[in-house]
């Protein structure tokens, strides 16, 4: 599953914030996951307990959900696309790729495709709290 | 624990304001991770349009493919993928294994955006296309390589400058034609990688219609390897989604013959 490769991903990213920073111990993990790629949060949180090294065995992992956000450059609507519109085979495209919604979706407005995302794609860490 | 001062046991917050931006995305740290064990990493590139990368990346692939070698195809044209149309990747699909694995097509590990837009046209500005590289990069398994190869899409803006960054060790494969408008496209390729010290392992002629050593005496005064001209070949057109048949064109020999030369300069000792 691609939720694994995300958890991967954010593990090693908190081990380089672990070693610049030199922090001994963790205890909070902030971890923003944007709505438009559709994690599957019970399979991103079991890999990540099965993933997670032993000095990560204390940490907290917080989650923060952030809605879609595109915004249409042609006449500037805003919108958040609705998962129930887009059928199964699209869902998992974007799922992978988001920028893959270039491919499938439409400003509601003016049916441009010139749309920027201008928030809720990917996983990113908001932030790490730890003891030197 | 460390260090001693009472104040240092306190839980320090470090917020998304004072983390850099590579740390923030997460996905950087696992693109090293992801083609460790792939040991050669080949850009197919031109910065001039229609000359031949999509074709010398997928001739490229095949041959050292039948030479033994495990090889990757990456097709990074995600605006206007062709390789998977010269190779007939058909009904493949990546397989979801943490991360997704790239299919076997005709012996070699491809990847191509098509698997996910299908046919769709899927027009991306800059962020997008990063993203998008990024994320593709972040989440492909290419396990034990010999080469990954990578079809360039044309142009010296996003992908060069992304594959540069996020692949410090990749090896750049220049194609041109023989006109000096294709040329002189190139050498602003060739002037930009020397002086990002990004490593030029040869330079193709493809689509030759006259003996001229215009390419040849220019690519001998910039320093980058010649490795031989492709003369304009009737046949290659219906060649194309056909494997065998393009196995047996003359472009084809002719890059199997250069493919030889690519591995005698790659054993002697990294140039
Ligand atoms: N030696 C050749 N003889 C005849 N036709 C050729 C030859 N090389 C390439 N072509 C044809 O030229 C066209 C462009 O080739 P190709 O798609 O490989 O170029 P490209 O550099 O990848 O293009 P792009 O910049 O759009 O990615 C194709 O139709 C291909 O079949
Ligand atoms: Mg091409
Ligand atoms: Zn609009």
């Amino acid at each position: 599953m691609h939720e694994w490769a995300l958890a991967e991903a954010l593990i090693s990213t908190v081990t380089k914030v672990l070693k610049s920073e030199r922090l001994g111990k963790i205890l909070e993990i902030g971890v923003g996951i944007g709505e438009l790629q559709d994690i599957d949060l019970e399979i991103f949180k079991f890999a990540l307990m099965q993933l997670r090294p032993d000095y990560l065995k204390d940490a907290e992992f917080k989650f923060k959900i952030v809605k879609t956000r595109l915004r249409c450059r042609v006449c500037g609507h805003e919108w958040s696309p609705r998962k129930d519109e887009l059928d199964e085979g699209v869902r998992e495209a974007i799922h992978f790729i988001p920028e893959i919604s270039h491919a499938y979706l439409r400003c509601p407005r003016c049916g441009s495709i010139d749309f920027d995302i201008i928030e809720g794609r990917g996983v990113w860490l908001e932030y790490v709290k730890g003891k030197r | 624990m460390l260090r001693g001062s009472g104040e240092r046991d306190l839980p320090i917050g470090w917020r998304d304001d004072v983390m850099s931006s590579e740390l923030k995305d997460v996905r950087l740290s696992v693109i090293d991770e992801r083609i460790k064990n792939v040991k050669n990493v080949i850009a197919v590139s031109s910065g001039k349009g229609g000359v031949g990368k999509s074709l010398v990346a997928s001739a490229l692939s095949l041959t050292l493919a039948r030479r033994g070698y495990r090889v990757g195809l990456f097709d990074l044209d995600l605006t206007s993928p062709s390789t998977h149309i010269i190779l007939d990747v058909g009904k493949s699909r990546p397989i979801e294994d943490r991360g997704i694995v790239p299919p076997r097509i005709h012996g070699i590990s491809y990847m191509s955006i098509t698997y996910y837009s299908e046919d769709k046209p899927t027009p991306l500005r800059g962020v997008d296309f990063s993203n998008a590289l990024i994320e593709l990069m972040a989440i492909t398994r290419w396990g034990d390589l010999d080469f990954l190869i990578v079809d360039m899409p044309p142009g010296i803006s996003d992908a060069t400058l992304d594959i540069i960054r996020l692949i410090k060790r990749s090896k750049f494969l220049i194609v041109t034609t023989p006109s000096k408008l294709a040329f002189e496209t190139v050498k602003k390729l060739i002037k930009l990688l020397s002086d990002l010290r990004v490593e030029i392992i040869g330079i193709v002629e493809n689509m030759k219609i006259k003996e001229s050593d215009f390419i040849k005496s220019n690519a001998d005064k910039l320093g980058v390897k010649y490795l031989g001209g492709i003369e304009f070949d009737e046949g290659l057109e219906d060649a194309l989604g056909d494997v065998e048949k393009f196995s047996k064109t003359e472009f084809f020999r002719e890059v199997w013959r250069m493919a030889g030369e690519l591995l005698r300069a790659l054993a002697s000792g990294a140039q």
